[in-house]
């Protein structure tokens, strides 16, 4: 029994053109007994940047109450919103801070960032427990159908998507790997932000 | 080990709990009454470490209390939610955490509607139609899977909550003797036999 497989869960992070998604699966469970449906694990922390918490669970609201309280100080002291790269080292650090008795939350991120040009610069990160960051230029996955999603997102992902056919491959990807983890899915949550909207959708999924 | 259960209906919360206190193999007392009622609209069944579920319940009661009379009106469920849980979650990573299960039933007076927090002892919440502690959540959450209807009014809610008991009763070795069944509503709490 590992603690990070004890309430269940699972994220996903991808890169389009322009755009990023980020997709979670909505089930709370005690080891095998599932307890909650709505229990949702991405938080939004900028109008363009979302966080996913997947791991034990009452670290996820924790940890979402903790970056919520260091975002706001954050956006008080600088007098603008926090970037999404600067954002991934605040992540980093509060875990490493906890580096001998750590939260039990591996968080992935989304987001995009506008360069003074102009042009949109799609983010996504990950890191692991103790705060060991992973930027990916394709896609990131984290909790207990990680292997599966890695093959799954393997398989359907190519680069320069669209945020319409962005949005149908990470939904299919979360759909088809949560079927084949006991611990995750009863249902998914998508977002797929774009430049000048997120667009937020929730997925039907199989019950058992 | 005990059994707490708890649904929520057409504006209310029903939670029950078996009163049954049992130490190893024997029953000390078939009259403990788990459910704490903790304001005018707030219920909190424990279960769990004996000595804990009291030590903590009071430590709730109490500052549910204190924030009642120091601003002159009390938490909205969400709130003494989120307040019992950071509790609970902060006590996890001290030297001697709580081990306490919760089911927090309230009625929300500002918005009439009813909710339900399931809270364990690491801290984990999450809001719920209906949920439950103990050995008796193996048999009780999935008949309540097949007979919840949210919009139920009290009567059908009570139906369903004497269902829960007997297949407790049925299929559990150890079956709890009885239950401590208590409402809350519009009108607030009040105890009911079944």
């Amino acid at each position: 029994m590992s603690i990070m497989e004890y309430n269940g869960g699972s994220v996903i992070a991808m890169v389009g053109k322009e755009c990023v998604a980020i997709a979670c699966d909505l089930r709370l469970g005690n080891q095998a007994l599932g307890i909650s449906s709505k229990f949702e694990k991405i938080f939004p922390v900028t109008d363009k940047l979302y966080v996913g918490l997947p791991g034990l669970a009452t670290d996820v609201t924790t940890l979402k109450e903790l970056f919520r309280y260091r975002v706001n100080m954050y956006t008080i002291k600088e007098e603008r919103e926090i970037e999404p790269d600067t954002f991934a080292h605040l992540v980093s650090s509060t875990l490493y801070e906890r580096r001998f008795g750590p939260y039990f939350i591996e968080p992935v991120m989304a987001g995009i960032s506008t360069t003074p040009g102009g042009k949109v610069k799609p983010f996504i990160a990950a890191t692991d427990l103790i705060g060991c960051l992973n930027f990916a230029k394709d896609f990131v996955v984290a909790g207990t159908a990680s292997s599966k999603l890695f093959g799954v997102a393997e398989g359907l992902w190519e680069p320069d998507l669209e945020p319409e056919d962005l949005f149908e491959t990470i939904s299919q990807t979360m759909l088809n790997a949560v079927d084949r983890d006991a611990y995750s899915g009863w249902g998914t949550m998508v977002y797929v932000i774009t430049k000048d909207k997120v667009i937020q959708r929730t997925l039907k999924g199989r019950m058992d | 080990m005990e059994t707490s259960f708890a649904i929520t209906g057409k504006g209310y919360t029903i939670v029950a709990s078996d009163t049954t206190a049992a130490r190893s193999i024997v029953k000390m007392k078939v009259d403990e009454d788990r459910i704490k009622v903790l304001s005018s609209h707030l219920l909190m069944a424990c279960s769990g470490e004996p000595g804990d579920t009291i030590q903590f319940s009071e430590f709730v009661e109490r500052n549910i209390r204190l924030f009642q009379i120091r601003n002159n009106y009390s938490l909205k469920p969400s709130a003494a939610a989120a307040w019992i849980r950071r509790s609970l979650a902060q006590s996890l990573r001290s030297r001697k955490p709580y081990s306490v299960n919760l089911l927090l039933g309230g009625y929300d007076t500002t918005s009439h509607r009813p909710h339900l927090y399931w809270v364990d002892y690491l801290g984990t919440m999450t809001e719920v139609p209906f949920a439950a502690h103990g050995y008796g959540s193996y048999f009780v959450l999935s008949l309540l899977d097949k007979y919840h209807d949210p919009e139920a009014p009290l009567e059908e809610g009570l139906a369903v909550l004497k269902r829960c008991m007997d297949e407790v009763a049925k299929r559990l070795i150890v079956n709890p003797s009885a239950y401590k069944i208590k409402i809350v509503d519009k009108d607030g709490v009040r105890e009911i036999e079944l």
